[in-house]
């Protein structure tokens, strides 16, 4: 599947590499041209504020509403988790609104609180650095993956949400959960 | 759970790669430059141009201007050390910045010891000028580097030289024989282990920015284009005639450095840059790129 990443700011490289090594075409968005040529969406990691900014000085909030609300696959990674939420907290920001969740922003604490660990679950690997939290999840939404109890990645059809980053663990799980399995390249 | 893993360090780097990193002296500057959609800013009492006008020794910036900024903004606050200066380090530590900058911008406290960064929770950012000094503050902990260029100056010469001067360093190592990787890490005095991993992946295990004399969007984008995977901005922004209009230029000319149209667009209208220097005018002594080993 040709993915696009966008890449106005934050963890692009990572997920585009990863992308690539299961077999999928990344393909750098910063505008609405590229992102008219691709069939799903990564918003990654980085910092969400800088992210609405660069969204608003290129005029891409609108593409990027009528790209997802179409119903398109999307992996919304920390950062982009924040710009995928209905609300958003600490402090309050604007957001798209596709998943019908609520983030509070670097609930974790400082870079210095910044962690590794594995979900509940076993086996997954969550990296959190200055990470959201989900602090409600609609009752439309699936929890993908808990940490110590907590949520920290969900789906809502077509659209997978995570407080952490699978790109920077190298681990393929959510991307393959969005985009599917289209085997190694 | 295990916090400050090299990983979570150096993925706090990752996400702040296609941002620009900016100076500020205050809180009045640090909201300008969160507004302009800058992804960090670096606290600091003095921006290095004024450093060079006012002389004598540049220490650590006063916790209680880290820490209003800290609290005025949502985006990284890095501050920065003096080079080997540890004890400074670990009052930024204390103070819970997100990145220290053990920085040749300040007066060196030791001449002959960076400090052992991995030894720290906070993940450091070390200036380079070429690979082997690049690999030498990596052995050290560090988990972001930034070309040096000359700070303070307004004149990008210098920081496309060390951009140049890496990439090209980089490129050899990818094209020697496994029996050669010895004698180029005796060359560049770096870890062996880091020479053979450049060789195999054909990139610096941590991410590179660019640093020193960026004064216009254009000169961001010159940077990106030459490798650098984010920039930083000291003098650049604030020592302008426009500074919100500049710092968002900036911003917008570092994510869209590959489309020449878009660049002259945000290139239009900034009024005055910031003075600069010509480096023929500054002796060794001035020269803070020189600091360091």
């Amino acid at each position: 599947m040709r993915v696009g990443v966008l890449s106005l700011q934050g963890g692009y490289a990572a997920h585009s590499a990863l992308l690539a090594g299961i077999g999928h075409e990344p393909v750098d968005v910063r505008t609405a041209s590229a992102l008219a040529g691709v069939d799903g969406l990564v918003l990654p990691g980085g910092e969400s504020s800088t992210m609405l900014k660069l969204i608003g000085f290129s005029d891409l909030h609108d593409p990027l509403d009528a790209f997802v609300r179409a119903g398109r696959p999307v992996l919304a990674t920390c950062a982009g988790l924040i710009l995928a939420a209905r609300r958003v907290t600490g402090p309050e920001q604007a957001s798209f609104g596709w998943l019908d969740v609520d983030v509070a922003r670097n609930a974790w604490g400082r870079q210095i609180e910044s962690f590794e660990a594995s979900a509940d679950e076993g086996g997954l690997p969550l990296v959190f650095i200055r990470a959201p939290r989900l602090t409600r999840v609609g009752p439309g939404v699936t929890a993908v993956a808990h940490y110590e109890g907590e949520v920290v990645a969900v789906r809502q059809g077509p659209i997978v949400g995570a407080s952490f980053h699978p790109e920077l663990a190298g681990d393929a799980t959510l991307h393959r959960l969005a985009f599917g399995d289209p085997g190694a390249p | 759970m295990e916090k400050s893993t090299f990983k979570v360090k150096v993925g706090l780097a990752e996400m702040l790669k296609g941002g620009v990193i900016m100076d500020v002296v205050n809180v009045e500057q640090a909201r300008i430059a969160e507004d302009a959609g800058a992804a960090a800013v670096m606290a600091l009492e003095r921006v290095p141009a004024q450093i060079r006008k006012d002389g004598g020794v540049a220490r650590a910036s006063d916790p209680e201007m880290i820490q209003a900024i800290q609290a005025a903004v949502n985006i990284p606050v890095m501050a920065k050390c003096r080079i080997g200066h540890f004890m400074e380090a670990r009052i930024l530590e204390a103070l819970e910045v997100d990145f220290i900058d053990e920085s040749e911008v300040l007066t060196p406290a030791d001449e002959d010891f960076h400090i052992d960064k991995g030894a720290f929770k906070t993940p450091f950012v070390c200036g380079c000028t070429n690979l082997g000094e690049a690999l030498r503050r990596i052995g050290e902990g560090a988990a972001m580097l930034r070309t040096k260029g000359e700070a303070g100056t307004g004149n990008i010469v210098e920081g496309v030289r060390h951009l140049r001067q890496l990439r090209s360093e980089i490129r050899k190592i990818t094209q020697m024989g496994h029996e050669e990787l010895m004698t180029e890490a005796k060359r560049l005095a770096a870890p062996y282990h880091l020479v053979e991993q450049i060789a195999e992946t054909g990139r610096l295990p941590v991410p590179n920015f660019a640093a020193g004399g960026i004064a216009s969007p254009a000169d961001a984008a010159l940077c990106m284009a030459l490798g650098a995977e984010a920039v930083f901005v000291g003098s650049g922004i604030f020592l302008s005639a426009d500074p919100a209009k500049r710092a968002r230029a900036v911003v917008e000319g570092t994510t869209y450095w590959e489309d020449p149209a878009r660049l002259a667009k945000v290139s239009t209208g900034l009024g005055a840059a910031m003075a600069g220097l010509e480096m023929a005018t500054l002796g060794d002594a001035d020269r803070m790129a020189k600091r360091g080993w």
